[in-house]
């Protein structure tokens, strides 16, 4: 409407005149006005990104006087009799986390999404996404009273499991599958509505193809939806790994209730949070965050470079 | 074989057995209500009873009201109104934080999709990689590099690592690419705008949407940030809610039996601080639902 007379004047224009006018927004001999626009932006990037990782590659390769100390931190934290048991009681609890939130997730995602009936469709998704306000101290404060035989809603079901109290529920064999249930409670309803999303974009021609060939919904789910969906279990997968290897608030607040029950080294973060804020020694905390930050970056790394989920053109 | 012949052949048995794996979806969608709804629920009930009632009642029976009073008393005045305090401080920091995350992102990612600069592509390419990393991998880190300045314990200690959010420059930039023709940009820019103008008078005035989106990713995220101000914030005035949390928590006899005393903390006075920590998120996601569920596949392409 108001565009079309805008651009014939555009063509009309000298030609000299047209390079800033096609959205470069350099005007000659300036700094080019994106620079402007993202230099807050990349202000608080260089001050709460780059500058503080490279702080800690500093102090992971220091003593605390500053001089080299070559792979020493790594040596020391690696060989530290905490370190492993917390590598062990992640790695668990993200085996049982990851396989429960993929198996559950899909098959939520797809059963809602074959739900005809549009509020009943609507209000699932809103019931299971609503725990997702509830989350960090908060979701696990609930989940204490849950667990808590005797104040439990679902007591007769935590009796019926062989527990008669708090510290029998949580037995440290139990924690990884505690957290995997809490962290499910809180962030599965998120991913639910984003398999939605990426399931309502299968082409409905597809579908109806499939039927008319005498598929059932099970084959069609099988054969034609979940592969469309893999890229989006991947990004879940590749997220909620990253995410779970930071395990932190969970094994925090869980030690804290029980009267040291669970320790208070239980995880990965929890140990370079002792370091810390036990030990004073930062070089060793360093250590262990950027073993961590490490772990993130390359599957954040290799998931944007060869994942193809994201744009960048 | 004909189509038919494939059709009148397999519709006999599947009736029988769509009905059945009807009735097994049915009761899978039922036990995930009642696994997402029963705590919620559960806590509405608690917070209404006495620390007896709470545990010889029925878990869903209504209390009564002034037990609800007292609970609420308790609550507000635990360590002299020290939860009022939380909850202002987490108002702050969430408040603080959105309004620079909004200053920052939304040119941040406008500049990102509509001009052309030479660090385009590696500052694209960081905001993926930061964005898929999760928050907490980088607390230490700033924790160390704040602490080797003297800034920790301070509001801007939480607010400005806060304020680093490239998932809303990336919503920014994604909404900025897709819904706005760059020929309208260059129309405006032909009509004398300066590039100021450009994005103040007809880039922004579209925005709406993605603006809010960012908004609610950013408090909801900030205010149920844990770690960060757990680490940054050593005093108690300073604590947000979720971090006060834990105070209460401390404070509980029932699940830490060297605290009981005078500032005492009964468990449905523990559930009742949980649903105060959580209300503003909650208030924000209920009104939110509709545009809440667009938004968040708008974070990746379509397939």
């Amino acid at each position: 409407m108001t565009l079309a007379p805008l651009s014939d004047q555009l063509a009309a224009d000298a030609p000299g005149r047209r390079r800033p006018a096609r959205g470069s927004g350099r005007a000659p001999g300036r700094v080019p006005i994106g620079y402007v626009f993202v230099s807050l932006y990349a202000l608080l990037a260089l001050a709460f990104g780059i500058v503080p990782s490279l702080y800690a590659v500093l102090l992971a390769f220091t003593n605390p006087t500053g001089g080299f100390a070559g792979v020493d931190n790594f040596v020391k934290v690696v060989g530290d009799f905490r370190f492993w048991p917390a590598v062990l009681h992640v790695t668990i609890y993200l085996i049982i986390w990851l396989t429960g939130l993929v198996i559950f997730v899909v098959a939520l995602a797809l059963i809602v999404h074959a739900v005809r009936v549009r509020w009943a469709s609507t209000t699932l998704r809103f019931v299971y996404y609503l725990p997702g306000a509830l989350a960090g101290a908060s979701s696990v404060l609930l989940w204490l009273f849950v667990l808590d035989p005797t104040a439990s809603p679902v007591t007769g079901l935590l009796r019926l499991m062989g527990f008669n109290s708090f510290v029998q529920v949580i037995q440290p064999g139990n924690l990884p599958t505690i957290f995997a249930i809490i962290a499910f409670w809180t962030g599965a309803g998120g991913w639910i509505v984003i398999m939605y999303g990426a399931l309502n974009n299968i082409s409905t021609d597809v579908i109806e193809a499939a039927r008319i060939d005498g598929a059932n919904t099970v084959q069609i789910a099988f054969s034609i939806q979940l592969p469309m969906l893999r890229k989006w279990i991947a990004y879940m997968g590749v997220m909620s790994l990253a995410a779970g290897t930071q395990l932190f608030v969970e094994p925090q607040l869980l030690s804290q209730a029980s009267n040291a029950v669970v320790p208070n080294d239980y995880s990965l973060n929890q140990l370079a949070y002792q370091y810390a804020f036990q030990q004073n020694d930062f070089n060793g905390a360093a250590a262990i965050s950027l073993i961590l930050l490490v772990v993130a970056l390359l599957l954040s790394w290799v998931f944007v470079t060869r994942g193809g989920l994201f744009e960048r053109e | 074989m004909t189509m038919t012949a494939l059709l009148s052949e397999r519709r006999r048995r599947p009736a029988l057995r769509a009905w059945g794996g009807r009735s097994v979806a049915g009761i899978v969608l039922l036990v995930f209500v009642l696994f997402f709804l029963i705590p919620m629920v559960w806590l509405l009930f608690a917070v209404t009873k006495s620390s007896r009632a709470l545990i010889v009642t029925d878990p869903f029976s209504p209390g009564s009201w002034s037990d609800f009073a007292a609970n609420w008393n308790q609550l507000f005045g635990f360590q002299d109104g020290a939860v009022t305090a939380w909850m202002g401080n987490s108002a702050l920091y969430a408040g603080g934080a959105l309004l620079i995350t909004l200053l920052v992102s939304i040119p941040a990612g406008y500049a990102l999709a509509l001009t052309e600069f030479r660090l385009r592509n590696p500052l694209l390419v960081m905001t993926l990689v930061v964005m898929l990393i999760p928050g907490t991998a980088l607390v230490l880190p700033v924790f160390l590099e704040l602490n080797s300045v003297g800034l920790i314990g301070t509001p801007l200690s939480v607010i400005l690592p806060m304020s680093f959010f490239p998932f809303g420059v990336y919503l920014t930039y994604i909404y900025f690419s897709t819904s706005i023709p760059r020929d309208l940009l260059a129309a405006a820019r032909i009509d004398g705008c300066t590039e100021l103008q450009v994005f103040t008078r007809i880039a922004l005035p579209l925005a709406t949407p993605v603006v809010a989106l960012v908004a609610f990713f950013s408090f909801v995220q900030n205010w149920n940030n844990f770690f960060l101000p757990f680490i940054m914030l050593p005093s108690s005035d300073g604590y947000p809610i979720q971090v006060g949390l834990t105070s209460l928590l401390a404070a509980t006899p029932a699940f830490n039996p060297s605290s009981a005393g005078s500032d005492s903390i009964q468990l449905p006075t523990l559930a009742l601080g949980t649903i105060v920590s959580i209300l503003p998120v909650l208030i924000v996601f209920l009104f939110s639902q509709r545009f809440l569920v667009a938004g968040m596949t708008a974070g990746g392409t379509k397939e």
